[in-house]
């Protein structure tokens, strides 16, 4: 994996120069101070935050130890995002601050005797060259064509500046490469999408459906709570996987089904609800559109047609059907949240939502509820300049439901091609790996070396990192402030992060940064502000709370404005789409020239000797981000990979055994991954936690542990309607002997 | 009083929260742990059962590991918190051997380590640190004594076993099923 003009550069040792003070302040955590029989619970310090390890964003407190320093991070009891208990990631994300892999101070990539090194840089020569190639492209080709990919915090602040710059190409891989088929589909039928949290009522539910949704593994802390207290309350749960996952061991029903065939799935529950009289008569007549076209649509869809694709017999498919039916309308079938799997993802959960619809649980207790926000006004600041190009120009009218900016689609204007007008010339990549994060490796690195400048802000030394031209070293999560964590909820919540501690080493925040090069490209008029805490009170003082309060309470619920969590009986509702209903059919899908109403396609199936790569999460794993976490890998080192037992045997593999994988394109693991044989998968599929395998050697816990399902998914589907990248066509074999390579990776 | 915990096996996800609670509550050094999960599959593909265990000592009322202890570092506390006493622990690790449940560990600085229930917490009026984090609410600790406590509620009302209660140990960690 070599780039010609750009070559990976590792970050060494040798030039990380504050090297010598690694490590002193947590002499606890390597058992080399006298123990404490029961720890000293004297702390007077705590300070509010909100989690970063992942997306869900749990309000929390951080306690010091006597020495002033970081001891542990513990859920805010008031924040409907965690109640008080964070998941395995958020207790174990002090591991973040004190890694001594870190970041440490900016680097530059410079020449030196005809090879091209880092060398450490102040902030000042940093942005120096940052601003001076931004202002190059935006004389030469327009400011569009710098592009940011953010997955944090910090990003809200780049974004701002990238804003204020002239472009309008900000994007993360959480639409693209996750939730977006949801969003849009559910967009199609409710004019709503689904949001984050997702507005699902679980806690209230009597019959919860999950598709390849893992919960239980992944920790989406709220959800996961509110799974154990409908377990509690004797929900029926019905788990669609074809592995026997956490949350299968937990349902009522499990349908091991055949991969990628979840679609027909779908159909044949529509099929049965409708034919059946089972679906909710009063609320699709008064709520939905394009009922009658849906019927005939589903006729051909028959459970035992459904039989002979998914491999779950028909009794089972009316079984089900009528668990959900009797639930009505407390049933929720999960929209899921990573659901780019076969490039016809948006027709499946438009298949989801529809069938939500039969069962009337939009709206309705145990079903969907509808969240509020409070609005926050922003920092007063000019009107941002208008954009006169967009990456959308390039694709000729391609992914034309996209709600957000493809992330895939800038890593293709990125690569040049003839006679395109708008070519992204520069990336800023905020907390996201990118190598790690795109499928199809080879088009993430042409595009990178295509590129005139690639900034990379990150906290590790990520294999993204060694591609860049500037690397900004940004402090965590724990050592700074960042925007007002404003979410939908059942009701309105607020919360702060502030920081617990001084940034260790050379690093600063995202606001900081994004504020300073601000100032260096001349846009000083757009960070009329101090500092952030400026920004923050003022921000709350308009919702009437202020940076004072926010750091004594850390969390604030509001009152709703409107009293509409679920919808009233006797009300009319107009829903926000073209005919204000909710829409079976889908106008906005057939307008755009998309099926109206989802239609059953199959996939491809794997070759023999060849096995479908499934992936998925560990409950103690945020994607690659958290594998050189001390605290975390202590429990989960590295990934392994889910092998049926007659499939072993067939291939004479033993339990423990570490073998490579070779995919359908003949692109080999760079590292070797552990065979675990289990009943709990199917024969045809294999399966590995996603965010390991990683290569970058300055990742002193997390390189060469494990494989990287990354490197497999060199087949990407595309969804035609939104531009999600379809992962799970990719098929895998064993190879028991490493393989010779031409070109080693760093 | 008599200090017990109860552990929802329906409920638990195997998650390691509890896990890396009590490491840093504790601190315990990074590689070693007071506590641990296990997942025990049963079935063949598709007729499979898979329970998840959140383990950790078993606070015996009749605890092996005190017994055979030389010094008296291992001893019981109130509600028979079984605990050790660093400065008179020799790390001979007879009580490791004797533990049916591979309860304890030798911590690098040469005394024998456990699970305290988080008697410093619960003496403070709080939970221990694995109950207080569990995002599924799986983990119930009280007074068995009491019979108003959750954990006396919850041992009377559902299913549950002990483990090895073969090895005389009177085993005070209830697994609901």
């Amino acid at each position: 994996m070599k780039t010609t003009r750009r070559d990976f550069i590792k970050i060494s040792g040798t030039m990380l120069g504050t090297a010598a003070t690694m490590g002193v302040a947590f002499d606890w955590a390597t058992g080399s101070v006298t123990h404490e029989a029961f720890p000293i619970s004297t702390h007077t310090t705590r300070t509010p935050t909100y989690c970063e390890v992942c997306f869900w964003k749990c309000a929390g407190w951080v306690t010091k130890n006597d020495q002033g320093d970081i001891w542990k991070i513990e859920g805010h009891e008031a924040d409907p995002h965690c109640n008080g208990r964070l998941c395995p990631r958020g207790t174990g994300g002090v591991g973040m601050y004190y890694d001594n892999d870190r970041l440490k101070h900016p680097m530059i990539r410079v020449e030196e005797g005809g090879k091209q090194v880092f060398k450490k840089a102040s902030w000042d020569e940093a942005f120096e060259v940052i601003a001076g190639k931004m202002k190059a492209i935006a004389q030469e080709y327009g400011p569009e064509c710098v592009a940011l990919f953010t997955h944090g915090s910090g990003g809200k602040f780049l974004g701002h500046m990238l804003k204020a710059y002239g472009s309008p190409h900000i994007t993360a891989p959480s639409f693209a490469q996750c939730r977006g088929p949801r969003e849009v589909a559910f967009y199609a039928t409710y004019g709503e999408g689904v949001l984050s949290p997702e507005r699902t009522d679980i806690r209230d539910t009597r019959c919860l459906v999950l598709i390849g949704s893992h919960l239980g593994e992944n920790m989406h802390n709220g959800q996961v709570q509110e799974m154990s207290q409908a377990i509690d309350k004797g929900a029926a749960i019905i788990t669609v996987d074809p592995r026997f996952s956490t949350a299968a061991s937990k349902s009522k029903y499990w349908l091991p089904i055949k991969p990628a065939t979840d679609l027909a799935l779908l159909l044949a529950w529509m099929n049965v609800l409708i034919n059946e009289g089972w679906y909710d008569k009063a609320y699709v007549e008064k709520h939905t559109y394009g009922f009658e076209q849906l019927k005939s649509h589903v006729q051909s869809y028959t459970p035992e047609w459904a039989y002979g694709m998914t491999t779950i017999e028909p009794k089972i498919i009316r079984d089900t059907a009528k668990e959900m039916a009797n639930a009505s309308p407390a049933v929720i079938i999960h929209p899921g949240r990573h659901v780019t799997w076969y490039g016809d993802d948006t027709q499946r959960l438009r298949a989801v939502a529809i069938l939500n619809a039969l069962l009337g649980s939009w709206g309705r207790r145990g079903g969907f509820y509808n969240p509020e926000r409070i609005s926050i006004p922003d920092f007063p600041h000019p009107p941002y300049p208008t954009p006169k190009r967009s990456y959308l120009d390039a694709l000729e009218g391609k992914y034309s439901l996209a709600t957000e900016v493809i992330s895939n689609g800038i890593c293709e204007v990125t690569t040049p091609a003839p006679g395109r007008d708008c070519n992204i010339k520069g990336w800023i990549v905020n907390g996201t790996n990118l190598i790690h994060t795109l499928p199809d490796q080879k088009a993430t690195l042409e595009a990178i070396d295509a590129l005139e400048i690639l900034v990379v802000i990150d906290t590790m030394p990520m294999e993204i990192t060694g591609y860049a031209d500037v690397i900004l070293p940004e402090c965590t999560y724990l050592e700074r402030y960042d925007a007002i964590r404003n979410s939908p909820h059942r009701e309105p919540v607020i919360s702060l992060r502030m920081p617990a501690v001084a940034p260790k080493y050379d690093s600063k925040p995202g606001w900081w940064i994004a504020k300073q090069l601000g100032v260096v490209l001349g846009l000083e008029k757009y960070f009329a502000f101090r500092d952030i805490e400026e920004v923050l009170d003022w921000q709350l003082q308009q919702v009437g709370s202020s940076l004072e309060e926010m750091k004594k309470i850390g969390v604030k619920k509001f009152k709703r404005e409107y009293n509409d969590l679920y919808l009233a009986e006797e009300q009319e509702f107009e829903f926000n789409t073209n005919t204000g209903k909710i829409e079976l059919y889908s106008t906005e899908m057939a307008r755009a020239g998309f099926d109206p109403l989802p239609r059953y396609t199959e996939h491809e199936q794997p070759p023999a000797g060849y096995y479908r790569l499934n992936y998925g999460r560990s409950p103690v794993h945020t994607f690659s981000r958290t594998a050189n976490n001390e605290n975390l890998v202590d429990v989960v080192p590295e990934n392994d990979l889910w092998v049926n037992p007659k499939v072993a045997k067939q291939w004479g593999l033993e339990n423990g055994q570490y073998v490579w994988l070779k995919n359908q394109d003949n692109i080999t693991t760079d590292f070797p991954i552990k065979v675990r044989i289990t009943e709990r998968i199917r024969w045809d599929s294999v399966y590995m936690v996603h965010g390991f395998g990683h290569a970058a050697k300055k990742l002193s816990r997390a390189f060469g542990k494990g494989a990287s399902d990354t490197q497999m998914i060199s087949h990407v589907k595309t969804d035609p309607v939104m531009g999600g990248t379809g992962m799970r066509s990719n098929f895998v074999t064993f190879l028991q002997e490493e393989p010779s390579r031409e070109e080693v990776t760093s | 009083m008599r200090y017990a915990m109860a552990i929802d096996t329906k409920k638990c996800v195997g998650c390691s929260d509890c896990v890396i609670a009590c490491q840093l509550e504790n601190q315990v050094p990074v590689g070693y742990c007071r506590e641990w999960i296990v997942e025990s599959v049963s079935g063949t593909y598709p007729h499979l059962a898979l329970e998840f265990r959140s383990e950790r000592c078993h606070h015996c009322a009749k605890p092996p590991c005190v017994r055979c202890c030389p010094t008296g570092a291992s001893h019981v506390e109130e509600g028979g918190v079984v605990l050790v006493e660093p400065g008179q622990c020799i790390g001979c690790g007879a009580c490791i051997a004797s533990c049916p449940y591979d309860a304890r560990y030798p911590h690098p600085e040469g005394y024998v380590d456990k699970c305290t229930f988080c008697i410093h917490r619960v003496r403070e009026g709080k939970q221990p640190a694995c109950v207080s984090v569990c995002p599924t609410h799986c983990l119930y600790f009280g007074d068995l004594d009491d019979p108003n406590s959750e954990v006396s509620r919850k041992v009377a009302e559902r299913k549950h076993k002990r483990l090895k209660t073969e090895a005389g140990t009177d085993p005070q960690l209830y697994f609901l099923t």
